[in-house]
C-alpha cells in the first residue's frame, strides 16, 4: 500500500484533533490553525486525487481491526477525493473572503468557537466524502448539522437564532428519516458498507423480496437528504439559513454543506442501492420531478424576493433542483451535469454571498433592492464580483456555470417522455434566472440615487482576493472544461468498483 | 384483514417505534413551543432506536457477553444493532443539548418560547431591509 492512499484517513483525524486544539487555542491561534488546517486538507486531498487519477485505480481502506463486512471503511477513487478537494478550497477562500464580518459579527470571546466549528464542518465534509458505511454516513451528516447550526447561529442577533432552530427543525427531521431508511436497509440485508448493500440489495430486487420494503427504504433515505440540501418542497429555510448568517457561513452553508449531503446521496444510489433498482423503485422519476418543480418555484420565489440575499438564497434553492434533476434523469451524462453544477454552485453562490454583503456596506447596511441602486459604483470590486456570478448563474458562455447546462440540455436528448420536460424546465428556468440576476445586476450599476447619502466604502482589495480566486477558478473550468471532464468521467467508471 | 392483524401483532415492537417516530415528528414539526419540539425530537430518536434495538433481538437468545466459556454465535443477540444504538444515543444527546441552547438563548432575548410569537416580532422588526 502507498503512503498517500492513508491521507483520507490521516485528514480526518487531523481535523477532529485541530478541532479539540482550535477550542483551546483561543481566537488568534484558534484561526491560524484553522486555516493551516485547511491549507493542509487541500494539499492532501490533491495527493489523493493525483495518486487515484494516475494510477487509474481505486481502493477500499480498513478502519479499526474487522475487515469488511463486519468492520469500517473509507474508500477514495477519483471522485472522492474530488469533491473533498473541492469542498477544502471552498471553505478555505470563504473563510478567508468573509474574514472581516467574522470579526465584526461574532464576539472576540466566542470566536475561538467559531474556528472549531469550520473544523468540525470539514471533517464531517471529509468522512462524508471518504465513507463506505451508510451509518457513518449518518453520524456525520448529523456532525455536519450541529457544526453548521453553530456556524449560523455564531452571529449573536436574534433574527440567526430563530434562523438556527429552523434549520435545525428541518435538518433533524431529514436526519430522523435517513436513519428509518437505514434501519430498514440493515434489517433486509444485514449489511452497512456499500459493496455488501450493492450486492445484497441486487440480489432481492432480482428476486422479488421486500421490495416494498425496499422501495420504503430507498424512499426515505432519499427523502431524509432532499429536505437536508433544501430541494423543493423543502426550500423555505433557506432564505433565513443563508441570508441572516455572517457572509462566510452563508458561504460554506450553501457552498459546500448542501453538497455534502447531495454526494452521500448519490453513493447510496449508485453506490448502495444501484442505478437499477433506483430507477426500477420509481423514486428516480420523484426526484426529476421535484427537481424541475424546484427549478421552478426557487427561482419564483427568487424574483419575488425584496432583499439581495433572500434572492441569492432562493436562488440556491433552483440550483438545487438542477443538481436533482440531473439524478432524476438518471443517465451517466446527466449524472455528469449534475457534479459540473455542483462544483459550479460551490464556486459560485460563496462569491455571491460575499461580495452581497459588501455591497451592502456600501449601502448602509442595507439589502433591499432601491437602497442598492448604484452599489457597484460605491464598491466597483464588489459589484464587478456579483455581476461575475450573476452571470454564472445565468448560464453565459465562458463562465462555470454554462457548462452544466449544456450538459443537461445533450443529456436530455438520450431521454425517452423526460427529455420534453427538462428541456422546457431548463428554457424557462434559465429565462427567470436572466430576469431576477441581470435585473439585480442592472441596479448595481444604475446611477446613484443619492451619491451624497452613502460614502464609498474604503476597502482593501485583498480583502476581495479569496472572491477573486472562486471566479478565476470558475473561469478557467467555464473556458477550458475538458479536463474537469475528463476526470469526471475516469471518475465514475471507478466509483462502484470497490 | 385477520392476516394483517396477525403480522403487526407479531412485529409489536416495530409498531410501537413507528409510532413513537410519528409522534415525535409531528410534535417537532406542528408544536409551536420550542421546548416541546426538544421534546419531540427526543421521542423520534427514541422511536428510531426501539426499532433499531427491536432488528437486532433475536428471541430465546442473550446479551453479546461471553458467560461461562460459550462462544457460540448461535447463543446471542445480534450486537452490532447495540453498538448502532450507542452511538446514536450520543449523536442524539448532542442534537438536544445545541437545540436547549439555542432554546434557552431564544428565551433570554424574547421571553417567549412560542414560534409563531416569535416570527410575528420578527416581522414587525424587518424594516426597509435592514440588515
Amino acid at each position: 500500500m502507498s503512503f498517500v492512499q492513508n491521507f483520507p484517513f490521516f485528514s480526518i483525524i487531523l481535523c477532529l484533533l485541530c478541532a479539540v486544539a482550535t477550542f483551546v487555542a483561543g481566537d488568534k491561534w484558534g484561526r491560524r490553525l484553522t486555516i493551516g488546517l485547511l491549507s493542509v486538507s487541500i494539499v492532501l486531498q490533491s495527493c489523493v486525487l493525483w495518486f487515484c487519477a494516475s494510477n487509474n485505480t481505486s481502493y477500499a481502506y480498513m478502519m479499526g481491526h474487522y475487515p469488511a463486512p463486519w468492520g469500517n471503511e473509507i474508500a477514495a477513487g477519483i471522485i472522492e477525493p474530488l469533491m473533498a478537494l473541492l469542498f477544502s478550497v471552498v471553505l478555505l477562500l470563504s473563510v478567508l473572503g468573509g474574514m472581516d464580518y467574522i470579526l465584526k459579527d461574532i464576539p472576540a470571546d466566542r470566536r475561538h468557537l467559531y474556528w472549531s466549528m469550520v473544523d468540525l464542518t470539514l471533517v464531517s465534509l471529509l468522512a462524508l466524502s471518504y465513507t463506505n458505511d451508510i451509518f457513518t454516513g449518518y453520524v456525520f451528516i448529523e456532525i455536519c448539522t450541529i457544526a453548521s447550526c453553530a456556524l449560523l447561529s455564531a452571529k449573536d442577533t436574534g433574527r440567526t437564532l430563530i434562523a438556527s432552530v429552523r434549520y435545525m427543525v428541518f435538518a433533524l427531521v431529514g436526519s430522523g428519516l435517513f436513519l428509518i431508511g437505514v434501519i430498514f436497509t440493515y434489517s433486509i440485508t444485514g449489511h452497512l458498507l456499500f459493496p455488501q448493500l450493492h450486492e445484497t440489495i441486487a440480489a432481492l430486487w432480482a428476486d422479488g423480496t421486500y421490495r416494498f420494503t425496499m422501495t420504503v427504504a430507498i424512499g426515505l433515505m432519499t427523502a431524509g437528504l432532499a429536505i437536508k440540501s433544501g430541494l423543493f418542497p423543502f426550500h423555505f429555510w433557506m432564505p433565513d439559513t443563508y441570508g441572516r448568517a455572517t457572509p462566510a457561513s452563508s458561504g460554506i452553508l450553501s457552498g459546500v454543506v448542501s453538497k455534502a449531503y447531495i454526494l452521500l446521496l448519490i453513493k447510496v444510489i449508485y453506490r448502495a442501492v444501484g442505478i437499477e433498482v433506483f430507477a426500477a423503485s420509481g423514486i428516480q422519476s420523484v426526484l426529476l420531478i421535484f427537481g424541475i418543480a424546484g427549478m421552478i418555484v426557487g427561482s419564483v420565489s427568487a424574483i419575488r424576493s425584496k432583499r439581495l440575499t433572500t434572492m441569492v438564497a432562493y436562488s440556491s434553492a433552483a440550483q438545487i433542483g438542477y443538481i436533482y434533476m440531473g439524478l432524476g434523469m438518471g443517465t451517466q451524462a446527466a449524472l455528469l451535469a449534475a457534479f459540473l453544477h455542483i462544483f459550479s454552485h460551490a464556486l459560485t453562490k460563496p462569491m455571491l454571498f460575499l461580495s452581497a454583503s459588501r455591497l451592502a456596506d456600501a449601502s448602509g447596511g442595507h439589502m433591499d433592492f432601491p437602497s442598492l441602486q448604484g452599489a457597484g459604483h460605491r464598491d466597483v470590486t464588489a459589484g464587478v464580483l456579483f455581476t461575475a456570478g450573476a452571470l454564472s448563474m445565468v448560464g453565459v458562455p465562458l463562465f462555470i456555470g454554462f457548462i452544466p447546462k449544456l450538459q443537461f440540455a445533450s443529456a436530455a436528448f438520450a431521454l425517452t417522455w423526460q427529455k420534453w420536460p427538462v428541456l422546457l424546465a431548463l428554457a424557462v428556468s434559465t429565462l427567470l434566472n436572466v430576469l431576477y440576476f441581470l435585473y439585480t445586476a442592472m441596479v448595481l450599476w444604475l446611477p446613484q440615487k443619492d451619491s451624497a447619502a452613502f460614502r464609498p466604502q474604503e476597502r482593501r482589495w485583498i480583502a476581495s482576493a479569496p472572491a477573486m480566486v472562486l471566479l478565476a477558478i470558475g473561469l478557467v473550468i467555464g473556458i477550458h472544461s475538458a479536463p474537469l471532464t475528463a476526470l469526471l468521467q475516469q471518475g465514475f467508471a471507478l466509483f462502484c468498483q470497490y | 384483514m385477520e392476516k394483517l392483524f396477525t403480522h403487526l401483532l407479531e412485529n409489536y415492537e416495530a409498531c410501537v417505534a413507528v409510532v413513537l417516530f410519528v409522534i415525535g415528528l409531528c410534535m417537532l414539526l406542528f408544536d409551536r413551543n420550542l421546548l416541546k419540539k426538544v421534546i419531540g425530537l427526543d421521542i423520534m430518536d427514541t422511536g428510531t432506536f426501539l426499532l433499531l434495538a427491536d432488528r437486532g433481538y433475536i428471541a430465546g437468545r442473550s446479551v453479546p457477553i461471553v458467560t461461562d466459556g460459550v462462544t457460540d454465535m448461535a447463543n446471542y443477540i445480534n450486537p452490532i444493532p447495540a453498538g448502532l444504538v450507542l452511538t446514536g444515543i450520543v449523536v442524539s444527546v448532542s442534537v438536544s443539548a445545541l437545540m436547549l441552547s439555542l432554546t434557552v438563548r431564544i428565551y433570554k432575548k424574547y421571553h417567549t418560547l412560542d414560534m409563531d410569537a416569535l416570527y410575528l416580532m420578527m416581522s414587525d422588526r424587518r424594516k426597509g431591509g435592514r440588515v
